[in-house]
């Protein structure tokens, strides 16, 4: 019996290179929020109608409304969710250059979480008014 | 597309054939629409900017006129028309990929007349959300 040429395990090796029994969590994700994001979508579409004609108080007033609210950060983290795979399947379909498309994928996250969670925290100041 | 490398463990990539791609086909309209469908759904990515910016505006945030100055101005309607049928025409696009998930509508007349719809439908539905728009802060200025 020949020396193994390195002692990693086949486990270690394979970590993190991509799916094991995970491999589908992206794909349904992506149709869970695609599903929440019609109706929420809609939703947003008549709050921003409604308040084109306001101004900053009255539109603070309706966006801190409970309703509006909890509408609105339904909207955020469903399409943020959305948007990351989104992208994440784009990248992954036209960066082959490995080191590339690994800066791209981090900063493809940055960004959706960072432009969600700001988003949510402009919703929770009008609501609470911190 | 072939001979990139860089992959992360140094060593070198075996040259596999690659299937063919866009540059293959002649354009069809459900071609097309899926291009658009990405190309929407990646504009709509960089539109939550504005999304973020609105909300945090409202909450006194850098200041509500100046988010307001920008949604007047003619470049920013013109964005933020563009942005409005993204989002419409990347829903539709959407509920037509929920439709083919549950394996309706893939028939040659069915694909076609729903890619039609598709683009009829956002650029129907944008102009009346617009109209509904401009009519609510009180007519066009």
């Amino acid at each position: 019996m020949s020396a193994p040429r390195h002692i990693r395990t086949p486990l270690a090796r394979v970590r993190g290179f991509g799916a094991a029994r995970s491999g589908t969590g992206a794909f349904w994700h992506q149709r869970v929020t695609a599903v929440a994001n019609v109706p929420l979508t809609i939703a947003a579409i008549f709050i921003i109608i409604m308040l084109l004609s306001s101004n900053q108080t009255g539109v603070a007033r309706v966006l801190g409304s409970p309703l509006v609210a909890i509408i609105m950060l339904l909207f955020v983290v469903s399409i943020t969710v959305h948007m990351r795979i989104g992208m994440q399947v784009i990248i992954e379909d036209y960066v082959h250059h490995d080191r590339l498309k690994l800066a791209l994928l981090v900063g493809n996250s940055f960004f959706a979480i960072i432009v969600g969670l700001a988003s949510v925290y402009g919703i929770l100041k009008l609501s609470f008014g911190l | 597309m072939m001979a990139e490398t860089g992959s992360l463990d140094g060593r070198a990539r075996a040259e596999r054939p690659l299937s063919p791609h866009l540059q293959i086909y002649r354009p069809m309209l459900t071609m097309m629409m899926s291009i658009v469908h990405r190309m929407t759904g990646a504009a709509n990515y960089f539109g939550t900017i504005l999304l973020a910016w609105w909300l945090n505006a409202a909450a006194g945030l850098g200041g509500y006129a100046r988010f307001q100055a920008f949604a007047g101005s003619w470049i920013g309607r013109i964005i933020l028309f563009g942005f409005t049928w993204s989002v419409i025409h990347h829903m539709l696009g959407g509920i037509r990929h929920l439709i083919w998930d549950f394996g309706r509508g893939f028939g040659p007349n069915e694909r076609e007349w729903l890619a039609a719809a598709n683009l009829v439908g956002s650029i129907a539905i944008t102009i009346v959300l617009w109209v509904v728009g401009l009519l609510a802060m009180g007519g066009p200025q």
